[in-house]
């Protein structure tokens, strides 16, 4: 136990002296290096993908053991103090934006690929363990992990499960909801349990299921569990140039109407195009007015009727041009433009806005000359990338910030661009999380009642709101009188209170 | 929570009938919820109907046990108490079937069957087998019945992308939504899923569909021990055929390894010699399923103390041969399960001594827990219930309390059928 003085103060105690009775417990499990108190090392963490929102944490500590992380929440628990998780940063909705007054856990030293298990289909790895390298170390074994976010060489297990994270390929193959099968699980109060395991089906709530997609808000995982997916026999991927978006719309849906369901179908608008051969020279069909990226896996034999059918079922729709890749090197120059999009618009456009909002794809068209209008009265320019098969849109918004009001000129293209979502029976988010950025779009898609209802899991798992708190609700709920577990009297105020009398 | 008494039921009654389509009492063939009696059996018609019986329920401190079609409700351990049986079998129109964007919505009491007739109009499926006939949407959910083609899917809770619930108290909630990709706020799809009426009482559901594949067959192997199978298996789970399904069934006729492959007649062609190479020159092939089908190895007419010991074990892939190993030397035994997943099914004959499957049980929750999974008496006569804890021991159980005390504070919801009590 630690004799340090800040910690015999008489409750309630201050913020700082709070932050500072976790420090302490920090810097008593933790290397020098793992606890950052340091105010110009504390901004480096200010922010995460969403560079707009900027808060300082009070504490960073950087675990580098389950039992280290745990410990750090259940000081954290004892002295009241906020805390939030963090993977990589990446995230794009600041779902991982410190507190002011709280402590940031980061996991980046948490990057241990545990065991790969062929014979089970599954893999244990860290919290911190970057989503592209569980697919390195699963590939010799014939298998890899199919979720796959744009950012997969960099985002983190941890993040992904917090965000339940896509990517292209989700429309065959699910998301990290699908593929997260156990976890071991710090909860607000600092107990450690398995969630799920190596065995499906887990008698009992599917706490995990709550988990994943909580954004950080009921706890933090230390272990996950997932399932590998056998590599498929065969790949093919085609870039298909049509004149307009319309026409590409009309592909994707012939093509799911066959029956295929594609392990991906992307589409690009024309300004997406040319930002992307700004930036990478992905060499996309000329004059196109969109493309469509789609990719075919399975057994070679399916694989080939497929195939053959959509290459005709996009003639049918007034392609122009279509290249196919089969081998490794051709498939990732056709995919590099796609998942290079967001960063290309840097080329075009000095500051822009990625929106994420999904719809029933066969409101596709309808919602895509929507957003033109929308452009064309505010004069804001909107390039259109999206996860075609599922309706999943990222219009980018551009702006010079610069130029005054063209800010707030685009924030308001963005925010209508969700309301059209709404209005279409989408979702305000079909992946980047609702976090601090979209916490206010939230009512507009559920029932003061159904929000209520949300947050009585949040109740149960972090009655005092400790864990990411102020994040994907508007509103916080009260949770009222807690059963189970009460605050008692910590051993160190004990001690402390000892040492007074 | 105490029984009512025949005074409280005549209020109740009288409050419910003001709000409700139907009220009435049990018929008195049936034996209620696993031998527990309801004083009252509401069936509400509408969404409106279940939130006010929920309402009068939660003022006048009644139970409720949610009913779709009555054909799992013996599963689990039976409630402490039913005052109310809220039978939603009046809950029975499909929503709406966008066939362009592959989804479906339906109310809760609907069959599962039915279901399949309206996606089949466009082509398509919920990919989830039927495993007790005539079972609607809402109970398949509530427990998490699942069957050979949750190998390339998954289960219910993979394919469920939107819920509506009627709480406690009446306040009637949804989550999740209408299309695939959502991650707006928390699943409580996932939760909901396997609690066994628990929380709430599931009223609409909306799902992902999939194609109906133009061909399917079955790839057939038989076994001769616990090595064999578990050689079969393997070889199909890393295969690159795509198998829909890898069954295993195990009864007084030998053991068989049965592989499920669907999708375009030339594809399903090819990778039917694939795999028959595979499986080894004893393998053959049909286009009709295994005689077994979907369904669990157990006598689902059977009631009362006729009724199997039906169990749901579950581990990683690489305990196969442990579990076969446990199981395969008892009397009469039949298992039939989604091998491919690491889920058998295992029936032990009624006249078991509820003492020897007590034994049973506790032997083979060793063996499975060392292989990350556990076992589940899915259903038994009532001496086997009393004999053994049917959900077994659960980890995170005070977390499960904590979300249990929050979704229903007065413990009110299906009492007592769920783990540790809850």
């Amino acid at each position: 136990m630690s004799s340090s003085p800040a910690t015999t103060a008489p409750a309630p105690e201050s913020v700082d002296q709070r932050i500072a009775a976790v420090a302490d417990v920090a810097r008593r499990l933790l290397p020098e290096e793992g606890v950052i108190t340091d105010r110009a090392r504390l901004r480096t963490y200010e922010c995460d993908g969403l560079a707009h929102y900027r808060v300082t944490p009070a504490l960073v500590v950087v675990p580098e053991t389950a039992e280290q992380l745990a410990e750090v929440v259940r000081a954290c628990a004892d002295h009241a103090v906020p805390y939030v998780a963090r993977g990589s940063g990446t995230g794009l909705s600041g779902g991982a934006l410190p507190h002011a007054e709280g402590v940031l856990v980061v996991t980046s030293r948490m990057r241990e690929i545990r065991e790969v298990r062929r014979e089970d289909q599954r893999a244990v790895v860290e919290p911190g363990v970057i989503n592209l390298d569980v697919t390195r170390a699963a590939t010799p074994h014939g298998y890899y992990y199919a979720p796959d976010p744009s950012s997969q060489q960099i985002c983190s297990i941890g993040g992904n499960v917090a965000e339940n994270s896509g990517g292209a390929h989700c429309l065959k193959y699910g998301f990290t909801a699908n593929h997260v099968l156990g976890a071991d699980f710090v909860a607000p109060d600092g107990e450690h349990v398995p969630l799920g395991g190596m065995a499906p089906d887990a008698p009992g709530y599917d706490l995990l299921g709550a988990v994943i997609g909580s954004e950080g808000t009921l706890g933090i995982v230390t272990t996950v569990t997932v399932r590998l997916t056998r590599l498929p026999e065969e790949v093919r991927t085609l870039l298909v140039g049509f004149a307009s978006t319309d026409q590409a719309g009309a592909a994707t849906s012939a093509i799911i109407a066959a029956g295929i369901v594609p392990a991906a179908i992307e589409m690009m608008d024309a300004l997406a195009i040319e930002a992307a051969e700004a930036a990478v020279r992905c060499n996309y069909p000329d004059g196109a007015g969109a493309v469509l990226v789609i990719e075919l896996d399975g057994s070679v034999h399916d694989v080939e009727a497929e195939f053959s059918d959509v290459e005709r079922l996009c003639r049918e729709h007034g392609s122009f041009e279509q290249r196919l890749a089969t081998d490794p090197a051709d498939r990732a120059l056709i995919w590099k433009g796609r998942k290079s999009a967001f960063a290309a618009v840097g080329r075009i456009s000095p500051d822009y806005i990625v929106q994420d909002g999904v719809i029933p794809r066969t409101a596709l068209p309808e919602v895509l000359s929507r957003i033109a209008a929308l452009s064309e009265e505010s004069g804001v320019r909107v390039a259109n990338v999206f996860h075609a098969g599922d309706g999943n849109l990222h219009p980018l918004v551009l702006f010079d910030d610069a130029v005054e009001g063209a800010g707030d000129a685009a924030e308001k293209v963005s925010g209508a661009i969700l309301d059209l979502c709404i209005e279409h029976g989408g979702s305000i988010t079909g992946e980047h999380g609702v976090g601090m950025d979209k916490a206010k779009y939230m009512p507009r898609m559920y029932s003061d009642d159904d929000l209520d209802t949300m947050q009585l899991v949040r109740c149960a798992f972090d009655p005092h709101h400790l864990s990411n708190p102020g994040k994907l609700f508007p509103t916080p709920r009260l949770c009222g009188e807690v059963p189970g577990r009460k605050k008692a009297p910590h051993p160190l105020q004990a001690a402390g209170l000892a040492e007074v009398f | 929570m105490a029984a009512s008494t025949t005074t409280d039921l005549d209020g109740a009654r009288e409050a419910l009938t003001s709000v409700c389509g139907r009220v009435g009492e049990l018929e008195e063939a049936s034996d209620g919820v696993d031998g527990v009696r309801p004083g009252l059996v509401a069936g509400p018609n509408d969404v409106d109907q279940v939130a006010a019986v929920m309402r009068v329920c939660s003022e006048r401190g009644l139970s409720v046990v949610p009913r779709g079609r009555g054909t799992k409700l013996t599963w689990g351990t039976p409630p402490a108490s039913a005052d109310v049986l809220l039978d939603l079998s009046a809950l029975d129109r499909v929503l709406d079937h966008q066939a362009g964007d592959l989804i479906l919505a339906t109310q809760a009491g609907v069959r599962l069957a039915d279901v399949q007739s309206v996606a089949a109009e466009g082509g398509q499926r919920l990919t989830l087998d039927e495993t007790v006939p005539g079972g609607s949407v809402g109970g398949m959910l509530a427990t998490n019945a699942s069957g050979p083609r949750r190998q390339a899917v998954g289960t219910a809770r993979d394919l469920l992308i939107g819920i509506t619930v009627v709480r406690h108290d009446g306040v009637v909630a949804k989550a999740g939504g209408r299309v695939v990709k959502n991650v707006a706020g928390y699943d409580l799809g996932k939760l909901l899923v396997g609690s066994f009426g628990t929380l709430g009482v599931i009223v609409d559901a909306t799902f992902r569909l999939h194609p109906v594949p133009a061909a399917t067959r079955w790839v057939s192997a038989a076994f001769d021990g616990p090595a064999r199978a578990h050689e079969l298996v393997q070889a199909a789970v890393h295969s690159q055929v795509v198998p829909a399904a890898v069954e295993l069934e195990q009864d007084e006729q030998g053991g068989r390894v049965h592989v499920l492959l669907e999708g375009r007649p030339d594809g399903v062609a090819g990778r039917t010699e694939a795999l028959r190479a595979l499986l080894g020159p004893d393998a053959t092939d049909a286009e009709e399923p295994p005689a077994g089908g979907a369904a669990y190895p157990w006598d689902l007419a059977a009631t009362g103390d006729e009724r199997d010991t039906a169990l749901k074990t579950t581990f990683a892939l690489s305990g196969l041969p442990d579990v076969l190993g446990a199981l395969g030397d008892l009397d009469g035994l039949r298992l039939r399960g989604s091998a491919g997943v690491g889920v058998l099914y295992a029936a032990l004959p009624h006249r078991t001594a509820p003492a020897d499957v007590a034994a049973t049980v506790e032997r083979l929750r060793g063996v499975c827990g060392r292989h990350g999974g556990s076992v589940v008496v899915v259903d038994a006569p009532a001496a086997v219930k009393d004999a053994v804890d049917p959900w077994g021991p659960v980890p995170a159980l005070a977390l499960m309390r904590r979300v249990k005390e929050q979704f229903d504070p007065d413990h009110r919801l299906s009492p007592g059928r769920f783990v540790g009590g809850i």
